[in-house]
């Protein structure tokens, strides 16, 4: 579990198996998940602890601000941060719900269909927000179109209707930890599987079906 | 984007249609005892009809699409221009929809929530220059102090507490 400090408490905090991470660390892991997500064709795992933590973040810069003498310089550029992290926030949590929304039947089942001990990929909360999407779209359509229709077609499979995301789009990525033999399968019959090495540092672009795995383990980061 | 009005009459047209094929595929089902030349025609009644059902399926849901929209464009309140060209249903999904998505930021971060249909740009600055479109009346600001949204007054303003009325159409932006 990791715990927020204040930069500068450092000295203060308590040796504990908690790991601790500065303001600065915590905002630079916000737009790691916010670029991550922004760029994936899919879903990707939640991250509520670093949603809960930014928040707190949030709440004690503006206790701080309102502290700050009125027309100080420093209040306008804390002002700026505030509004920056929560801009980055609020687009990291758009980006899940509209993706959440775009593939809701897919979105469920797999929540539905995973194991006890693998990681969720929707909070309770978004969860409790898909099944409402699901049932409010059901009822709408079964109440402008399909009680009219005859009795053999009167429902919709809505895992057949709604696309599912595209894990073949290609992404930009960077190498946070190199990698080797990953398995690059061939698009076209023509083509033949092949190995590459991913140094560390270095960018490419490749189709996010063969790298997925890296992105949820944090070894590379999509750009 | 705009939401035409529902078209109930192309739409009762199709759904007649549907019945119609359904019942001759029906027909044509009691016939077919021992008889096999007329399964041909029931499948592709059969697929005329899932084709129908697809389409009616696709119109519609193009239409929640884009009524999903106008409440992160407009806000909670549509304009009365739009709530005209939609049936009771939609509303009835756009209310639903609202209350879903208000629970949802309500409970982000545990404590009272994020409203995540603000800060929608990247913040530029501050302070902008906007100008007023339409009388609004008082408006109160942070520390206190209260404008009066005239026509046609321009004000300097925090960006953030501008940003719904901009989108509303009350505001506007001024970049000189």
């Amino acid at each position: 579990r990791e715990r927020m400090s204040d930069a500068g408490d450092l000295s203060g905090a308590e040796e504990s198996q908690e790991e601790v991470m500065t303001p600065a660390e915590l905002i630079a892991k916000l737009e790691e998940a916010w670029l991550n997500e922004k760029f994936s064709p899919e879903l990707l795992e939640n991250k509520s602890e670093l949603v809960e933590c930014v928040m707190e973040q949030i709440t004690h810069m503006e206790e701080n601000l309102q502290r700050v003498r009125k027309g100080d310089v420093k209040a306008s550029v804390h002002r700026m941060e505030i509004d920056r992290i929560r801009f980055v926030l609020s687009s990291y949590l758009r980006s899940r719900l509209q993706k959440i929304e775009r593939f809701f039947p897919h979105v469920l089942e797999k929540e539905k269909s995973r194991a006890d001990g693998d990681p969720s990929f929707l909070s309770p909360e978004e969860f409790a927000f898909a099944k409402e999407y699901l049932a409010n779209t059901e009822v709408y359509l079964k109440n402008v179109a399909l009680k009219h229709m005859p009795p053999n077609l009167q429902s919709i499979d809505m895992l057949k209707a709604v696309p599912e995301p595209c894990l073949d789009s290609f992404v930009f990525l960077r190498v946070k930890e190199s990698q080797e033999n990953i398995l690059v399968e061939p698009e076209t019959d023509e083509q033949r599987e092949y190995v590459v090495d991913l140094d560390e540092g270095s960018q490419h672009l490749m189709r996010y079906r063969t790298i997925a795995p890296l992105v949820a383990s944090g070894a590379v980061q999509l750009i | 984007m705009s939401l035409l009005t529902l078209r109930r009459n192309f739409f009762n047209v199709h759904v007649i249609t549907t019945t119609k094929i359904y019942r001759e595929n029906c027909l044509n089902e009691a016939k077919t005892e021992g008889k096999s030349e007329l399964i041909p025609s029931i499948k592709f009644r059969h697929s005329c009809l899932l084709r129908n059902q697809r389409c009616i399926a696709a119109y519609l849901y193009d239409r929640l699409l884009r009524i999903r929209a106008l409440r992160w464009e407009y806000g909670s309140v549509l304009p009365t221009t739009i709530r005209f060209h939609m049936c009771a249903e939609e509303m009835e999904w756009f209310n639903q929809y609202k209350k879903s998505l208000a629970t949802y930021m309500r409970s982000i971060g545990g404590e009272e929530g994020l409203d995540i249909t603000q800060d929608m740009k990247p913040p530029k600055s501050l302070y902008i220059e906007v100008r007023c479109l339409k009388d609004h009346g008082e408006f109160e600001i942070d520390d206190g102090t209260v404008i009066l949204l005239k026509k046609n007054s321009q004000h300097f303003l925090p960006r953030w507490k501008c940003e719904q009325l901009i989108r509303q159409g009350v505001l506007e932006h001024v970049i000189s």
